[in-house]
């Protein structure tokens, strides 16, 4: 009889877990290969092409993913769990499947990007109601006092899916040449092809799946709630724990997941200037070593409280995110030693024409610093005319950085200490968020805090980084006082205003 | 412990104003330093593509500026419910009324 009940949330779990991650893999391919996804479909010059791809990057995350929360969480406090995750698995799968058979800009014009925005749109919106059904479906199949165990798996399935999504990219992209990769139907689209076929695979799957017994129960009682969104938003004994939630919790949890694995990928690109293959490889591996520990601190949730756990997670970060970025900024630091560095190509040097007087000398070599790292020093150098007493000499950028093994390791294992973080606060929080509230408007209420704090305060995590930067006497590591404020104001609320008690019972 | 979270609530409610006007300070900023940008710029086709950054600029930030207006609202109305003593002691999970 254990053993039957054991196998039933283990199918239940699998099938909810596999849905889910196929839905991050579909949401961050987009984001994963936006360089080209711009340079095919939003052309820079093109000033309707660029709007259209700011409302695609900005909308999508910051607007439609609570917008999905709140009419799926609707839909599935009305209709039940089963059905609604399922619409939005469908609609997640068939958006990505299309934005791969898109022709390009140079193709059909505006109607391109025009397309791709609506499209991407609805990924948001499907990804904004497939969480909240993930998270209630499996914590209402799941015994008591084994609940942050079990959800956990689902909480592995954000960072799974972004695991998949850049290893199918790095697979496909290593498989040939940069120009067959680029081309307007080239081997950026396979990720997006592939989508259709795990999706159809996902679907099936899940039509096996039944309604989640606590939401037939109610159903059958008929005390489903007539309005989840007023009753979730409306009423005070509701609306204060969304927003309790939302600032004690999930609004930090959010800034944790973003720089951990987001920030820190696009830092060490374009601040540490790492070459692409070693930028991304350093996240796999800490995403496939860290992945694990989400189940281990989902477990442990249930036995010591879900609170200190995310609590700790985000003091973590406050407390280590600028030793860890200077960290990486001081060991991929080639400038101190240039006298030291040698040459291990020939010197090319390309001269560009200027439109007006002289012209531009741009001049590429392979260099080796003497602790190992090999990287690319391009030099600019304006001349204004022939004689060598008018060359202005530009900046030498150094890029294309390639880490010896010992640092290479030491970096997997500071972005591992970050994921280390997320798996703290992110691990035990479908629990959370399921305990908070009642089951006649759970898909609803949880919805809307988890995509605020992901998809806006963690999503905003590049622009306002960027933003602080760009303010008088910044450094590259200024940015990161956004994560550490918002963790910090979250970390002071949650302390406080949080339980730390579990609650055995969601059948209320 | 209880007159903290009650006393917090007024930072919490003075929180919320205070992130708009940053956001609006900081909104203005920028738009005015793209829009300075493009008077410098006196060539067409660079004058067009500068002119698409300032519509950009813009954009970004009315969406930023139009999702955090509700969640410092948000902000303020958690800080009235712990002045007001709504967090003194917690449920174990919300209760649904009609």
């Amino acid at each position: 009889m254990k053993n039957t009940a054991s196998k039933e949330i283990s199918k239940v779990i699998f099938s909810s877990s596999l849905g889910t991650l196929i839905e991050w893999y579909d949401f961050y391919i987009f984001g994963s290969l936006a360089t080209v996804i711009a340079k095919q479909f939003f052309p820079e010059g093109q000033g309707t092409a660029a709007l259209l791809s700011t409302l695609a990057i900005f909308a999508a995350g910051f607007i439609v993913r609570p917008f999905g929360a709140l009419f799926f969480g609707r839909l599935g406090d009305l209709i039940g769990r089963k059905y609604t995750f399922l619409l939005t698995l469908v609609l997640m799968g068939g958006s990505t499947f299309l934005i791969g058979v898109i022709p390009g800009y140079k193709t059909i014009g505006v109607l391109a990007p025009i397309l791709v925005l609506i499209l991407r749109l609805v990924q948001g919106l499907a990804l904004g109601g497939e969480y909240g059904g993930a998270a209630t479906y499996v914590a209402e199949h799941a015994p008591a006092g084994r609940r942050g165990y079990y959800t956990s798996w689902i909480q592995t399935t954000a960072t799974l899916g972004l695991f998949v999504s850049l290893g199918a990219i790095l697979l496909t992209k290593m498989s040939m040449t940069d120009e067959a990769f680029n081309a307007e139907w080239g081997g950026w689209r396979y990720p997006f092809w592939g989508s259709i076929v795990l999706v159809g695979v996902s679907i099936y799957i899940r039509l096996q799946m039944k309604e989640s017994p606590v939401f037939n129960k109610l159903k059958s009682e008929g005390k489903t709630s007539a309005n989840p969104l007023k009753e979730s938003f409306a009423h005070k004994a509701n609306l204060k724990m969304v927003l309790l939630a939302l600032f004690g919790a999930v609004m930090g949890q959010g800034v944790i997941w973003y720089t951990g694995q987001f920030y820190a990928q696009s830092f060490l690109e374009t601040k540490a200037m790492l070459n692409f293959e070693q930028s991304r490889t350093i996240i796999l591996w800490a995403i496939l070593f860290a992945t694990p520990f989400f189940v281990v601190f989902g477990a442990l949730s249930d036995r010591f409280g879900r609170k200190w756990f995310m609590m700790l997670g985000m003091l973590l970060g406050i407390l280590t995110y600028r030793p860890i970025y200077q960290s990486f900024l001081t060991h991929t630091n080639v400038e101190a030693s240039l006298a030291d560095t040698k040459d291990i190509s020939s010197k090319v040097i390309e001269r560009k024409q200027l439109v007006n007087k002289g012209s531009l000398m741009v001049a590429t070599v392979m260099r080796q610093s003497p602790n190992g790292i090999v990287f690319k020093q391009t030099a600019i150098d304006t001349i204004f005319n022939e004689t060598a007493s008018n060359i202005n000499p530009g900046k030498k950028i150094y890029s294309d950085k390639h880490l010896p093994s010992k640092t290479y390791w030491l970096f997997v294992f500071l972005v591992f200490a970050q994921i280390i973080y997320v798996t703290m606060v992110y691990g035990p929080i479908a629990a959370f968020l399921v305990e908070l509230f009642p089951t006649r408007i759970r898909y609803t209420s949880m919805s809307l805090p988890y995509h605020i704090g992901n998809g806006v305060f963690g999503g905003l995590v590049p622009f306002i980084a960027t933003l602080i930067t760009s303010f008088k006497g910044a450094t590259p590591l200024s940015g990161l006082w956004y994560p550490i404020g918002v963790a910090s104001l979250c970390f002071v609320i949650g302390s406080i205003y949080l339980s730390n008690k579990t609650q055995n019972n969601v059948h209320d | 412990m209880k007159s903290l979270k009650r006393n917090l609530g007024y930072v919490w409610m003075g929180l919320g104003p205070a992130v708009m006007v940053f956001m609006l300070w900081q909104a203005i900023e920028k738009i005015s330093m793209a829009r300075q940008q493009v008077t410098l710029v006196t060539a067409g086709a660079a004058k067009d593509a500068a002119s698409s950054i300032v519509t950009n600029t813009i954009l970004q930030w009315s969406i930023i500026i139009a999702i955090f207006l509700p969640i410092a609202c948000g902000m303020i109305i958690f800080g009235k419910y712990a002045v007001q003593g709504e967090y003194d002691s917690l449920p174990d999970s919300a209760v649904a009324t009609d």
